[in-house]
């Protein structure tokens, strides 16, 4: 039998930036698979390039974003949770597990991908982290799925050892990048930028696109 | 959203002295400042839907703008405005945007509840 496979994040794109590999590859293996999206991402600062989203524009183009995003990972079961974007850290946390615990529950996840509670950088990224593993802690242990976390704090290989888990993800190279374009508002200047570097460096290509085809995740003890 | 016409603007907040408006307002360098320079803070103001009702408003600058309300009792105010919009939904959007299409500020102002 295949694996479960929720991961659970609080902005359209994170599920793609730095893990859209891992779950292309799941969807291949045929794994089930869903993303949990908390927010709208309605607070980002990128609007396009040239920009063509707005602040009150934002969330509705974000979330098709997601959807496209998610088609090009092969991901079909998206789950959103209704959250404001840069507040989940100021909700109540019993709330916000409550909402992970829900969704836990019915698909009963053999693995689980969020961010490193301590490590995800963006106070949204930890505080659902955080958020997810008192949902899991509330599994009886033989139940609960283990957890990939991504730690991408400066200090996360001296606060948190070497990654546990190092995924090629060349095999889903294509895939990858067709989700990061699909989040056009937030990903168009940097691949503008890359495609540029490739064209100005060709030689560069493999050097410039190595970052994209390896994934590093750390297992998270819920003890 | 296109660049300031001062003017327009001016004429679109002087239609809304003396009456009950909805606020957003924001700034932020983003939630990766820190992140991307070590010297460098995350900083990040957000406030949206309260009510407010000016006695004056005035857009100021050559570009990027200014523009500030005068409150009964107090000032609301954003600088580095660069762009604006009047959405479908009647809604005044200004906007700051960096050389790479960055929103950095945000002044909006609503007859009408913005979304949640």
């Amino acid at each position: 039998m295949g694996e479960r496979v929720v991961a659970i994040y609080p902005h359209p794109d994170d599920e793609t930036f730095g893990k859209g590999g891992a779950l292309a590859l799941h969807v291949k293996q045929g794994d089930t698979v869903t993303v949990v999206c908390a927010t709208l991402g309605q607070m980002g600062r990128n609007m396009g390039k040239p920009f063509f989203a707005n602040r009150e524009s934002m969330p509705d183009i974000r979330r098709k974003e997601l959807d496209a995003a998610c088609h090009a990972l092969g991901v079909t079961d998206v789950r959103l949770l209704g959250l404001h974007d840069k507040t989940i850290e100021f909700e109540d946390p019993e709330r916000v597990a409550g909402m992970i615990f829900n969704i836990v529950q019915e698909l009963r996840p053999t693995r689980v991908y969020t961010y490193y509670p301590g490590h995800g950088v963006h106070p949204d990224h930890d505080a659902l982290a955080r958020a997810t593993i008192q949902a899991i802690r509330k599994l009886p242990p033989d139940q609960r799925p283990v957890v990939y976390a991504s730690a991408i704090t400066r200090n996360r290989i001296e606060a948190c050892g070497e990654p546990d888990v190092v995924l090629d993800v060349s095999s889903v190279f294509a895939e990858k990048i067709a989700a990061m374009k699909a989040h056009r508002s937030q990903s168009e200047a940097s691949m503008k930028r890359m495609e540029a570097d490739i064209e100005a460096h060709p030689e560069r290509k493999e050097e410039i696109e190595a970052p994209f085809k390896t994934e590093r995740y750390w297992i998270y003890q819920v003890s | 959203m296109k660049a300031i016409n001062a003017n327009d603007v001016q004429s679109l907040l002087t239609a809304m002295v003396d009456t009950d408006v909805y606020l957003h307002l924001e700034t932020t360098n983003g939630s990766y400042a820190a992140l991307h320079d070590e010297n460098a803070m995350s900083v990040c103001v957000f406030i949206r839907n309260d009510v407010i009702r000016f006695e004056r408003a005035s857009i100021q600058g050559s570009g990027p703008y200014r523009v500030g309300l005068k409150l009964p009792k107090g000032w609301v105010y954003a600088t580095g405005l660069t762009d604006y919009e009047v959405n479908d939904r009647g809604e005044l959007l200004l906007a700051g945007h960096d050389a790479d299409g960055r929103l950095a500020v945000g002044l909006e102002l609503s007859r009408h509840p913005f979304r949640e």
